[in-house]
């Protein structure tokens, strides 16, 4: 299967865009109200505590977050033949949050993994609507698939919302709409996790999610039992949308943009371009959050309202331009 | 080798195959024919498993069609529809390379290599291998797709108009690989609407017409002119020229 690049050029690719991302850590861990130097680390020991118990739980947070949220939005693409629609606009993330209402306002104070199950049944149960929903749109016309999504998720969403209203829950409602890192400490993300080995098991199982973007005949004519793979794909979407919301909130675009850019550049075969999906994920992610730490500091721009302006002017250039025709 | 017991299928509300019994015998070129609307690629997407019939039995080498684990089916048989389409971004070879996927798993070996080049040159895809599908013609595509059906290589295969949008050679060289395959041992069965190619290449014909079996048997059974215009309620006259048989419309 060749990529159409020589092993060593491929490899100085690889060690760049693995330097870059590593140089955006590092910063990462140094951007902050409190400002540390590196030197510090090895003399003064607050410096290692806040390194410890702040600094590298919130950028572990963002890149797993900015890999999972990549992930789920390529596997929602595939199971959708869209690539138009991601779980946060598309009717999984605002289920989600109504699964967090839900539990609060029948179940308060249950214990976070039982808020994150809940929303993540609720995330699965809301995608699978949306895919009932949109086989009854005509294949050819591709922009309605993400408009039903648009006007699903909003609806959900206002279903959300209004019970919230009811409850006098608007202001926490808040928390979990607009994603944010910034309450990120030690021992506040390990759910997380659970969708980064999400993320990586879906790259064990990247040919089944190529093949099943074939579509439904192509997939059975090649042996995929179909069914199962678009459940397991479900699985991917549900969790992670619910494991990141609970965690730090929504947010829009990563999953569309991109596995979005990915494809224009490297194409579909997800062995090939999961990684890079992974890579840009994070990356993106990281960059949008360190952004929002430093635009307004000591005050922080949440990753979701950067991430949003960003992420709108690149989907407004995918839309506009044509996809890579070159050959290799 | 394929053998169906009253197959019965409605879709919508609509009687699309009635009570088929049919053989597509092994080792030989079956040609399915008929009007629109005769039910014939109905017919191959049950053959298949692609649609399941309401009622009656399809067998496949004696076992039911049924019986078959999805993956296991997809190393004895192979479909290609009718107007696939291909969303994805996928180049040329990586698509061909998925033909092997019901025997790899995607842990291809260089033996899958190897029938994965003969499949290309088979399509002339060589210098088109790492283009992407979209930057294709419809010919070019359609080449493609039956590349990697060939690169699947299963015993059965069935093709629903595989000569859509190939231009004269490339659809007389497929026709030719076809026979090369079936001399090998293979058995295909075509949806085919030119009457002359399934005059020229076929060995068994199947005859459909109202989602029944109009007529099966043998060329010189099914390919005159009486039953053909009473197939196609058209008149249509079977000549010999230089040896062949023609299909005057």
């Amino acid at each position: 299967m060749s990529t159409g690049s020589t092993p060593s050029s491929a490899m100085i690719r690889s060690m760049l865009a693995a330097g870059a991302l590593l140089i955006c850590v590092v910063s990462s861990l140094f951007i902050g109200v409190i400002d540390m130097r590196p030197a510090e680390l090895l003399s003064d020991p607050e410096a290692m505590w806040l390194l410890s118990s702040s600094r590298l739980p919130r950028t572990l947070a963002v890149l797993l977050t900015g890999v999972s949220l990549a992930i789920a939005g390529q596997v929602m693409q595939v199971l959708v033949q869209n690539r138009f629609v991601e779980p946060a606009t598309a009717g999984s993330g605002q289920s989600a949050i109504l699964g967090i209402v839900l539990m609060t306002l029948f179940f308060p104070g249950s214990s976070i993994a039982a808020t994150m199950a809940t929303a993540s049944v609720t995330a699965l149960l809301g995608t699978l609507l949306f895919l009932l929903m949109i086989r009854r749109l005509p294949p050819q016309e591709t922009y309605l698939v993400p408009l039903v999504g648009i006007v699903y998720g909003g609806v959900v969403g206002s279903i959300a919302i209004w019970l919230a209203w009811q409850a006098d829950l608007l202001q926490l409602l808040d928390v979990w709409m607009t994603g944010e890192f910034s309450g990120i400490m030690r021992g506040r993300y390990g759910l997380l996790w659970i969708a980064g080995v999400l993320a990586v098991f879906t790259w064990f199982v990247a040919d089944q999610f190529t093949i099943a973007s074939l579509g439904r005949d192509h997939a059975r004519n090649l042996g995929l039992d179909y069914r199962t793979i678009m459940a397991l794909g479900l699985l991917v979407i549900s969790v992670v949308t619910a494991v990141t919301i609970v965690t730090v909130g929504i947010i829009p675009f990563i999953g569309l943009v991109v596995p979005n850019i990915v494809s224009r550049l490297h194409g579909d075969n997800l062995r090939y371009s999961l990684p890079l999906v992974a890579w840009l994920g994070a990356l993106l992610t990281l960059l949008s959050d360190m952004v929002g730490r430093l635009i307004i500091a000591p005050y922080e721009i949440p990753v979701g309202t950067v991430f949003g302006v960003v992420g709108a002017a690149i989907t407004l250039w995918l839309l506009y331009s044509k996809p890579a025709m070159r050959q290799a | 080798m394929i053998k169906t017991r009253d197959i019965d299928l409605t879709l919508n509300g609509n009687h699309i195959l009635n009570c088929v019994s049919v053989e597509i015998p092994p080792g030989k070129v079956t040609a399915l024919i008929g009007p629109n609307g005769a039910g014939k690629s109905s017919l191959l997407h049950t053959l298949s498993r692609l649609q399941n019939q309401d009622s009656g039995e399809v067998e496949l080498a004696g076992r039911l069609l049924s019986d078959y684990a999805f993956d296991e089916l997809a190393r004895h048989l192979s479909v290609l529809r009718q107007h696939s389409t291909i969303g994805s971004r996928l180049r040329v070879r990586d698509l061909v390379a998925f033909g092997r996927y019901p025997h790899n798993k995607g842990r291809g070996t260089a033996a899958d290599d190897v029938i994965v080049d003969q499949a290309l040159r088979d399509f002339d895809l060589g210098e088109l291998a790492s283009r992407f599908l979209e930057t294709l013609s419809g010919g070019q595509r359609q080449r493609a797709l039956l590349a990697m059906n060939f690169a699947q290589a299963t015993d059965m295969v069935l093709l629903d108009e595989p000569l859509n949008n190939l231009d004269l050679r490339h659809a007389r060289k497929l026709m030719q690989l076809i026979r090369r395959h079936t001399d090998r041992g293979r058995t295909f069965a075509l949806v085919l609407h030119d009457l002359n190619h399934a005059a020229r290449h076929a060995d068994h014909i199947v005859a459909m017409k109202n989602g029944e079996v109009f007529k099966a048997g043998n060329k010189a059974a099914v390919l005159n002119s009486d039953v053909l215009s009473d197939l196609y309620d058209t008149d249509i006259r079977m000549v010999t020229v230089e040896g062949e048989l023609l299909a005057l419309t």
